[in-house]
């Protein structure tokens, strides 16, 4: 399996190095302006003479999205653990927060600002927790509710309670469907956070200095601060797949029969 | 029903009528008096069409459901006080394993829930996996199983307990013939050796022959108790199924089925 695991990083290894390449060998043999599109070389240069800012620019991005991103999880989790639990509050919530989902929220972060002060962290934050929220609510108490009657009849038949039935079944139940809603939120974060910037917040921040390198025509630098941004939304993701590996080794195994524990599945 | 049972009784339905959406548009009589005694250590079969009531009956008799009108008593107590004394053990269609837990573990989780030791529940499963003729698969996941295996392993946690009375759902619907067969017979082999009450639902005629001591005919809408058929072939075998005395049951059965529909 470890094998299995290395050798799947081999293809796009070779096809990213190779994109690269391609991307390089176009704007030289093209002789494409630098402020119109800058060679992957000449980012990594503006990226290593720019660094300590840069650095600093992503750990404080980074800190804004993964704060937010956790505070998301856990006000998302939470909410679905108990419109599981009340069900006439979840047939009220749930068609309210589907709805509201659908608002685009990074639309708020001007308002945001006045809310929570332009100046602070804090309104960055709120938008990040806003996005992250929502995709982790829904598909979490999906996964808590979605359980085969089967399983909540046997339960019964051993006169479990509801904790019990919420603890051994419902849980991990929707823990894949956690981790789909994660796959998603994960990167989603850092989008958030850096959209966020760009409305306000403090200024050494991975958002301000893209908007203000294309202020200044530094489009270099602003790609540098861009190459940063992804490695650190590639980390988040990664980070989320590692958890999900962790927390459900049950879905490492290759089976011979149907996985009946996957999101969407028809029950 | 004056049918000869076993010294104790191990179910009694009387009186019992089930009406699903009461004082609605779509209100509808599942089960219309009925009156049915289980001997414990019996073999009772289930049968009838699709919408006679026999999963609602079963149902009945677990404390799933509870009847509109009459009572359901289970080894002398209410059928409610028999399911938190944990006397039932239930097999369904779907195996019903959980993904998450190894197959040992999916065994021992009502163990886990009556709280016995771990040493306990591990014993207790390593003999239910014999029982099962699964010894060597308590490491797997169920998802690493097949369709026959992963219900071997149902029926395994299922009698994990020792529970009084064993309710199946269809368990053997989803297999394959060659399977089924299989499994039939590991049924009544464990049936005999852990001396348990079964009721068995199912729509298989041959399948109801096979295994019961009494077969119970259905007949729909609503359901009720056309007929209750004694079926005795002594200890069945694989020759058991190409035995005339077993076809002369399963046109019995069959004929009892189809003097529903006449009627219906």
């Amino acid at each position: 399996m470890i094998r299995g695991r290395l050798a799947g990083i081999g293809p796009p290894m070779v096809v990213g190095v190779a994109g690269l390449g391609l991307w390089e060998g176009i704007v030289w043999g093209f002789g494409i302006r630098e402020f119109l599109l800058p060679r992957p070389s000449s980012i990594m240069d503006r990226l290593s003479e720019n660094w300590p800012m840069l650095r600093h620019a992503g750990w404080e991005t980074g800190r804004i999205a993964v704060s937010g991103l956790v505070a998301g999880i856990l006000a998302g989790v939470l909410l679905a653990l108990v419109t599981t639990r009340f069900r006439t509050l979840n047939e009220g919530l749930t068609p309210l927060a589907v709805a509201v989902n659908a608002t685009p929220i990074v639309a708020l972060a001007p308002i945001f600002n006045a809310w929570f002060g332009i100046t602070g962290t804090l309104s960055n934050q709120a938008v990040v927790v806003a996005i992250v929220f929502f995709p982790v609510f829904i598909n979490t108490a999906r996964g808590l509710t979605e359980v085969h009657p089967d399983e909540l009849e046997l339960m019964r038949s051993y006169a479990a309670g509801e904790w019990t039935i919420l603890r051994e079944v419902r849980i991990p139940n929707a823990l894949p469907f956690f981790a789909n809603a994660l796959r998603v939120v994960a990167p989603l974060s850092v989008i958030a956070a850096i959209v966020a910037e760009y409305f306000g917040g403090p200024q050494d921040r991975i958002g301000n200095i893209i908007t203000s390198s294309a202020a200044f025509a530094r489009y270099d630098v602003a790609w540098a601060a861009i190459a940063v941004a992804s490695a650190v939304g590639l980390g988040l993701f990664a980070a989320a797949l590692l958890l999900e590996r962790v927390s459900m080794p049950w879905r490492l195994v290759d089976g011979g029969s149907e996985n009946h524990n996957t999101p969407g599945r028809e029950k | 029903m004056s049918q000869p049972v076993a010294s104790e009784a191990a179910v009694v339905v009387s009186g019992v009528d089930k009406v699903f959406n009461v004082d609605s548009a779509d209100e509808v009589t599942a089960l219309s008096d009925i009156d049915l005694t289980i001997g414990a250590g019996e073999f009772v079969s289930l049968i009838g069409p699709s919408g006679c009531g026999k999963s609602t009956l079963l149902r009945l008799v677990g404390d799933l459901l509870t009847p509109s009108v009459g009572e359901v008593t289970v080894f002398g107590k209410p059928a409610h006080a028999a399911r938190l004394d944990q006397d039932y053990g239930m097999v369904f269609q779907h195996a019903g394993l959980f993904d998450w837990r190894r197959v040992a573990a999916n065994i021992e989780l009502p163990l886990e829930l009556r709280g016995w030791s771990r040493a306990d529940r591990t014993a207790r499963s390593a003999e239910m996996l014999d029982l099962v003729k699964l010894t060597d698969f308590g490491d797997y996941y169920p998802r690493q199983l097949s369709g026959g295996m992963q219900q071997r392993v149902s029926i395994a946690r299922a009698l994990s307990f020792q529970p009084k009375l064993l309710l199946m759902d269809e368990p053997f619907g989803a297999l394959d013939e060659m399977t089924r067969e299989h499994m039939q017979l590991e049924l009544l082999r464990i049936w005999r050796e852990t001396g348990t009450t079964v009721v068995f639902v199912t729509h298989s005629i041959s399948e109801s022959t096979f295994l019961s001591s009494r077969v119970v005919v259905l007949s729909p809408r609503p359901g009720r108790i056309h007929s209750v058929i004694d079926v005795d072939l002594g200890d069945r075998t694989d020759e058991t199924r190409e035995d005339p005395a077993f076809f002369a049951k399963a046109t019995e059965i069959r004929e009892a089925l189809r003097a529903d529909k006449d009627v219906g």
